[in-house]
């Protein structure tokens, strides 16, 4: 039997257990929406930007470990899901994104709504395609989904004609991929595991830096093991937060420009860094020269990109994280001579623990104006790190990950590399989608909220119960504290003057809206929010020029930290 | 340091551009760069020469080998390898100097494949050196039009030291 190509699309994503696509019709795409309805194992949320579309998609990618997926039309739609596929793109989130396009014969003849996506993404994309033929389109939506979630994983656009959508085959989806160009290495050499396991051995003061790449690759429970074991102090990058228990003594809690004292010291001085699906990221180094300054350093990643761009390796392995981790676990169980690792880590572990008590992250509670990081830390009081917490960008991004604790991987839903306002709302929802039964929170700012604010009306028509905290501060307040402390606090364009009323706001779209302004309140006010059965914002108004602590100016080293 | 990279792609369209893109994004520069499609059908060989530290050539490696596209990555550079280019030259050669530069055209072995009464076109393959030598003896004459292929290349069978 012969389908369109618009049929053949929707079988496709069956195929690949597609269940939740988040998308907005146009002109374009409309054949695809026409059969949609006959495929009611395909649930469509419409969205109110396709930018929320695209960081839904992310959102339910990060949540599930899962391919998101995004349905947008050509032109402006494809286009404004573009800051969303470079958000996918730096954090490693694998999403396929259909796009509209115009009709072959149209296509370079500026044609109405038509552009060149898969020209503009190409920078931002693990790959892209055209589809030209009708009869290549099966095949390119298998490998789409195929390249989005192996290897290291990342966003795959297929930009898809309107004729081509038309046009008529019969369908058969392929079974088996078999790209020559394409074959990531997963299984770890075993000469440098070797290497590794006697780094181990040898070393004093080690310490474990996970990344983001520990959750994609589901290698927590490899890491945890590892570490408790040989009794290794552990910090991570904001994208590996949850890979790690947030309440094992071993925990560090992150590194970098706000990371913790104790983390950063640890860098400072640990003689073996083990670097585990993360990539030196300049908001994590600090100044490249004094970083780690006196280790030697273990780097286990997929991508052998991400391997000597920023610092040195010594012992580089290029495998997927958890087989890497596994066969180290191997090569030290059929080890016979192996220290007794609390012994030979006592001295180390000891100064670690100085420091996480002589420096805990600390801040000056006052009843009103409330302070951002009470908040943060009632949230996790009530929800004891069983929600699925999401952030905005900024400063509510950075006390959401210092003052929360994470336990579990795919928790913590954050813009780590491209660091995009607006992501934490619809990425919520995406969450949401995935996970009805959870509480999803996203941890925003009066900022950023604003700039996908919009998604409130998809929460409230599909009865998407996630809970919105805004840490409301008058400020675009990340930006407002470098010029407090860099600018000679010229707060230039960082006041928000006029914010809208954001109860009424939450109201007028139907969903409930709660203020609080007293830290008395908090508690009963939070708790109420999240009891509510549908989506809800708590506007908490707190301290306007509370900055974040600790803070390594950039470019300086990791020990040179601005305490609070 | 100069090197050589030879680039094993699928042939499809927007290639070039996934290549030429990734060396514009990161800031890596292209000093030639030439493409045509290899015996294997759905197979194009890029030359590319650009130049930079090894921790940049290493990442300029790694990248390629990254991009979906791209087969085969080989560095030529510290291969024995053979290396040419195609130099078309169109030089002033009025009557008085015409037997000058015919002598030059001669000494290197290129082909005249254009004539004028007052310029000569040479063709001139070889490896970097030839080509800049020929440059410089013919430009006292005035070089009218200049056009170049960019760098072929291909590592040798026998590796000898």
């Amino acid at each position: 039997m012969e389908r369109t190509g618009a049929q053949i699309l929707l079988e496709c994503l069956l195929q690949e257990g597609v269940e939740s696509i988040f998308g907005f019709p146009g002109g374009a795409v409309i054949d695809i929406y026409h059969h949609l309805p006959d495929y009611p194992a395909l649930r469509h949320f419409l969205v109110r930007h396709e930018q929320g579309a695209i960081h839904a998609a992310d959102g339910y990618a990060r949540a599930t470990g899962r391919v998101g997926v995004c349905l947008v039309t050509s032109g402006p739609g494809a286009t404004n899901t573009v800051t969303g596929i470079a958000t996918a793109y730096m954090d490693s989130i694998p999403v396929v994104i259909i796009t509209g396009q115009v009709p072959t014969p149209l296509i370079g003849n500026d044609a109405f709504q038509e552009v060149d996506i898969v020209g503009i993404s190409r920078p931002c994309v693990k790959h892209n395609y055209l589809v030209k033929d009708v009869k290549d389109l099966a095949w390119i939506i298998k490998q789409a989904f195929y390249l989005a979630r192996t290897g290291r994983p990342g966003p795959v656009l297929v930009d898809l004609p309107k004729d081509v959508l038309q046009a008529k085959t019969v369908f058969e989806y392929p079974e088996s991929i078999s790209m020559r160009s394409y074959n990531p290495n997963l299984a770890p050499n075993r000469r440098q595991v070797r290497k590794v396991t006697e780094l181990l051995r040898r070393s004093r003061r080690p310490l474990v830096y996970s990344g983001g790449g520990v959750i994609s690759s589901d290698a927590a429970e490899e890491l945890t093991w590892l570490c408790r074991t040989l009794r290794i102090p552990v910090t991570s990058t904001l994208m590996g937060l949850g890979a790690f228990p947030g309440d094992d003594p071993l925990w560090l809690g992150m590194l970098g420009m706000h990371g913790t004292y104790a983390a950063n010291m640890a860098v400072g001085h640990t003689d073996l860094l083990l670097a585990v699906g993360a990539r030196f990221d300049d908001r994590v180094t600090g100044k490249i020269s004094s970083f780690a300054p006196s280790a030697q350093v273990v780097h286990i990643d997929v991508d052998p990109t991400s391997i000597r761009k920023n610092v040195n390796v010594d012992v580089p392995i290029v495998a997927d994280c958890r087989q890497a981790l596994r066969g180290i676990r191997e090569e030290l169980e059929i080890c016979s001579d192996l220290p007794d690792w609390s012994e030979a880590h006592q001295s180390w572990l000891e100064q670690v623990s100085e420091w996480q008590r002589d420096h805990p992250l600390r801040y000056t509670f006052s009843e009103e104006p409330i302070k951002p990081q009470f908040v943060v830390e009632k949230i996790y009081e009530l929800t004891k790190g069983e929600a699925i917490i999401t952030t905005e960008v900024g400063q509510n991004q950075m006390w959401a990950a210092q003052f929360s604790k994470f336990h579990r991987p795919r928790t913590f839903l954050t813009s780590g590399g491209l660091g995009t306002m607006g992501y934490g709302f619809p990425a919520a929802i995406g969450a949401q989608v995935a996970f009805p039964d959870k509480l999803v929170i996203d941890i925003a700012g009066d900022g950023s909220i604003q700039m996908n604010i919009q998604e409130m009306a998809t929460a409230v028509s599909y009865n998407i119960p996630v809970k919105i905290v805004i840490l409301n501060n008058g400020y675009l307040g990340m930006v407002r504290q470098w010029q407090e402390l860099f600018y000679a606090k010229n707060y230039c364009a960082t006041c928000m003057h006029l914010n809208p009323d954001f109860v009424k706001l939450a109201e007028a779209y139907g969903a409930a809206g709660f203020r609080v302004t007293k830290a008395a309140d908090v508690e009963r006010v939070l708790k109420e929010a999240f009891a509510v059965p549908g989506p809800a914002i708590v506007d908490v108004v707190v301290e306007p020029e509370e900055n974040v602590y600790p803070m390594v100016p950039a470019g300086a080293a990791l020990t040179d930290m601005l305490l609070v | 340091m100069r090197h050589v990279l030879s680039v094993l792609v699928e042939n499809e369209p927007g290639v070039l551009s996934r290549v030429v893109g990734l060396f514009s994004g990161r800031g890596f520069n292209i000093e030639t760069l030439n493409v045509g499609p290899t015996l294997e059908d759905g197979l194009s060989l890029m030359t590319i020469t650009t130049s930079g530290e090894e921790q940049i050539i290493e990442q300029i490696t790694k990248q390629l080998r990254k991009l979906v596209t791209v087969v085969k990555v080989v560095d030529l550079t510290h291969l024995q390898s053979v290396e040419r280019e195609m130099v078309l030259i169109k030089v002033n050669a009025e009557d008085e100097r015409r037997a000058e530069v015919l002598r030059i055209a001669d000494i290197f072995r290129c082909k005249v494949v254009d004539v004028s009464g007052n310029d000569l076109t040479l063709e001139i393959t070889g490896d970097q050196g030839k080509i800049r030598a020929i440059v410089s003896l013919l430009q006292r004459f005035g070089i009218k039009e200049f056009a170049r292929t960019g760098t072929v290349a291909m590592r040798r069978s026998m590796q000898v030291d």
